[in-house]
């Protein structure tokens, strides 16, 4: 995803020749907002048969999840019980169909809704997310701000270094290092889950639980429930959030030194402002919208290292259970996955895309 | 045109060549950080040419004259870094890991540049519905977690599991398709902006053919991005391929030595507090990636006026030009000029550091 600079460098440019149109007053938001939202199915549209068509290159689920295990006949049976043998364009648009109405059918090796499946282990994995992008933000703006502050200084030297270093380990390697140190050997952390058992049962028996395990462990109002279900989150978070927190260390740096560099921040200077509060608010506010956008992007990044995260330290999440469909070649599971995590992707572009949008006026079309 | 009338001396080869003139003009910590990018890749090559001389065991190997070598051995003086919980030499299998690392990395970006530049080129000069409709599958495809794309299309390729070019081959087309949307895009931006300018409009008044404009004026002045993004992307699918292998999708270990499955069997190791399994490969796929990471990140600050360092900056000032589309074009006569340079700011009115 460190292409992304360069990237919206070129994307952004202004096709010559033409002037932008003006924005005709409070209307241009609307619209945008209108288009920008539109914009969302044809992506999702895309991926879902993309993704559809992909997998039935390999050949039916059943045939790949069963292949060699039943005999032919049992085979072609249970092809035509679940409509395999129909032609393709024919399941294509019933999947389609199914899909509108969100139901992602069951699947094979568990005959689960994938829905619930989804259910069950979504909120996992946004906890994962969510603080590891508390890790991400924590180290990487503070750091990008004074690496940008202290340009071509040891200081800047050393935490550039570290950036690339964060990103250069892959997050599954990082986390089994990780876990070798402050589980195996100093035995600080939990090795692996997201709780341990006797705290999942206190959670289990809650009236009305979130599958969120931190609001869960609020509500049985039992600090050590609370602190047994953090102390597990804290590895993975670490180690999905340093390589988030690299790409924001750049994007923050890069972004910081083109507004140090403006007039404006001389003028500031010049008027005795702190130098602090020059970087806080000076430069750091309008380099927000370009950082605000890629952070957006790299949702895609995020779900991608959730994937491995979880499986490294068997955090039962989506990107967990999408390990274990793929290893059943539960190929009807692993499509709704895939789609669902497709949606997230669009949804989380589009609310960033309007985001920007409404913080810089000149984004609308 | 100014261009025509002030036609500026052809460079130098060594200010042409791609690294070469960054490493020239480079300086200080920049500097340092492509020279020291630079040797970490050279080592990398050359552990791979040399693999079947430095490896003391192949890679498949489980047992030699004296025997079988044991699952889980610590590092001795006949096995340095171990062995793993399959019985193999932990230090060959990262030795020869080296070579499929470098020969996936070969076969994607090759086959990514070759597809997303084609199309790229097409898209941006032809326009037309083909163009609308390449930009919208691979915008999905972009935003999309690559790694599942990967795995989706590793399914596809190989089934899952496979022999050394079976699974390089499918590693390499799930890279593929994740990196060319990035080639297209930037292709395609540069080849809208590139069509606009006077000397394609001239070329078109000669009477050039339109696939001499393509080839001739628009291409060679449109991939002078491509060494950037290629670091960038070798880093990518050495980390990808680590990833599905990780998830048990890489390759067999006795059809080649694969970082990422490797650590896959060490993941159980950890626990019970092995670290010669997963600590080794793991450091290859960093040394490997950190090498290509500090090349990349070198070249993308020098091709930046506003990030190259600044002592420089005076000096190199009639350089600046060369990071807009003019081969050779200074800061005044070059078709894009400072309209060219403004183009390449990420967000515009900013200007570029030329006082300092």
């Amino acid at each position: 995803m460190s292409t992304l600079d360069t990237v919206s460098a070129a994307e952004g440019t202004p096709a010559p020749g033409r002037p932008r149109p003006k924005s005709t007053g409070g209307g241009g938001f609307g619209r945008y907002l209108l288009v920008r939202f539109l914009l969302i199915f044809p992506t999702i549209f895309i991926l879902v048969t993309l993704v559809f068509f992909l997998m039935r290159t390999t050949g039916d689920p059943i045939t790949a999840a069963q292949g060699g295990r039943l005999g032919p006949e049992a085979l072609a049976e249970l092809r035509a019980a679940a409509g395999f043998d129909r032609p393709l364009l024919v399941q294509y648009f019933e999947y389609l169909a199914q899909i509108a109405t969100l139901d992602f059918g069951s699947t094979l090796t568990t005959n689960r809704p994938v829905v619930e499946v989804l259910a069950t282990y979504g909120p996992a994995t946004f906890e994962l997310v969510f603080y590891s992008l508390i890790v991400a933000f924590a180290v990487g703006i503070p750091l990008g701000l004074l690496t940008a502050y202290y340009r071509d200084k040891p200081q800047d030297a050393v935490f550039r270094v570290l950036a690339i270093y964060w990103y250069a380990v892959p997050v599954f390697f990082a986390g089994l290092i990780l876990k070798l140190i402050f589980s195996v050997w100093l035995g600080w952390f939990p090795v692996a889950g997201r709780a341990t058992v006797s705290a999942e049962l206190q959670m289990q028996v809650q009236p009305n639980k979130t599958g969120f395990y931190t609001i869960d462990a609020l509500m049985t109002g039992n600090p050590e429930v609370l602190i047994d279900v953090l102390s597990h989150a804290v590895l993975p978070a670490i180690a999905l959030g340093l390589l988030t927190a690299g790409i924001f260390l750049r994007l923050v740096r890069t972004n910081v030194i083109g507004t140090l560099a403006t007039d404006y921040v001389d003028a500031a200077r010049s008027r005795g402002v702190a130098e602090f509060r020059l970087l806080r608010k000076h430069a750091y506010r309008p380099a927000l919208i370009p950082i605000v956008t890629v952070i957006g992007l790299q949702i895609a990044l995020l779900l991608s290292g959730a994937v491995l995260t979880e499986t490294t330290f068997e955090w039962k999440g989506l990107g967990f259970i999408l390990a274990e469909f793929l290893e059943s070649r539960d190929f009807v599971a692993v499509q709704g996955i895939v789609v669902l995590l497709a949606v997230i992707v669009a949804v989380t572009n589009f609310v960033v895309d309007i985001i920007a949008a409404f913080i810089d006026p000149r984004v609308r079309y | 045109m100014a261009v025509a009338s002030v036609t500026p001396a052809r460079r130098r080869l060594r200010d042409r060549l791609p690294v070469v003139h960054q490493l020239r003009q480079s300086v200080g910590l920049q500097r340092g950080m492509l020279v020291a990018g630079l040797v970490m890749l050279g080592v990398f090559v050359l552990v791979t040419i040399l693999a079947p001389v430095l490896a003391p065991y192949g890679f498949a190997q489980r047992a030699d004259g004296e025997g079988s070598f044991g699952t889980q051995q610590p590092p001795s003086a006949e096995h340095l870094f171990g062995t793993t919980v399959g019985g193999y030499d932990v230090l060959s299998r990262v030795i020869w890991g080296t070579q499929t690392a470098l020969l996936v990395v070969i076969v994607a970006v090759l086959l990514s540049i070759f597809i997303g530049v084609a199309l790229g080129l097409y898209s941006g000069y032809f326009g037309g519905w083909l163009d609308r409709l390449l930009v919208v599958v691979f915008d999905a495809i972009y935003a999309f977690p690559s790694l599942l794309l990967a795995i989706v299309l590793s399914i596809v390729i190989s089934g899952g599991q496979s022999s050394l070019w079976g699974g390089v081959l499918a590693a390499a087309g799930s890279i593929v398709v994740v990196f060319i949307p990035q080639y297209f895009r930037v292709i395609r931006a540069e080849t809208v902006r590139i069509k606009a300018e006077p000397f394609v409009e001239s070329a078109k008044v000669l009477g050039a053919s339109n696939s001499r404009i393509v080839f001739k004026h628009v291409f060679r002045n449109a991939t002078r991005t491509l060494p950037l993004i290629i670091t960038l992307n070798s880093a990518e699918a050495i980390l990808t391929l680590a990833a599905l292998g990780f998830l048990g999708f890489g390759i067999e270990p006795t059809a080649a030595a694969e970082w990422g499955y490797d650590l896959f069997k060490a993941q159980s190791d950890v626990t019970s507090g092995i670290w010669w399994t997963a600590l080794y490969p793991g450091l290859a796929i960093v040394f490997a990636v950190l090498g290509i990471m500090l090349v990349g990140e070198s070249l993308n600050d020098l091709a930046d006026p506003r990030l190259r360092g600044r002592r420089r900056v005076a000096q190199a000032s009639g350089q600046v030009a060369e990071t807009s589309v003019v081969p050779g074009g200074t800061l005044t006569a070059g078709p894009g000029g400072l309209g060219g340079l403004e183009d390449e700011e990420t967000f515009g009115d900013q200007g570029i550091e030329v006082r300092r």
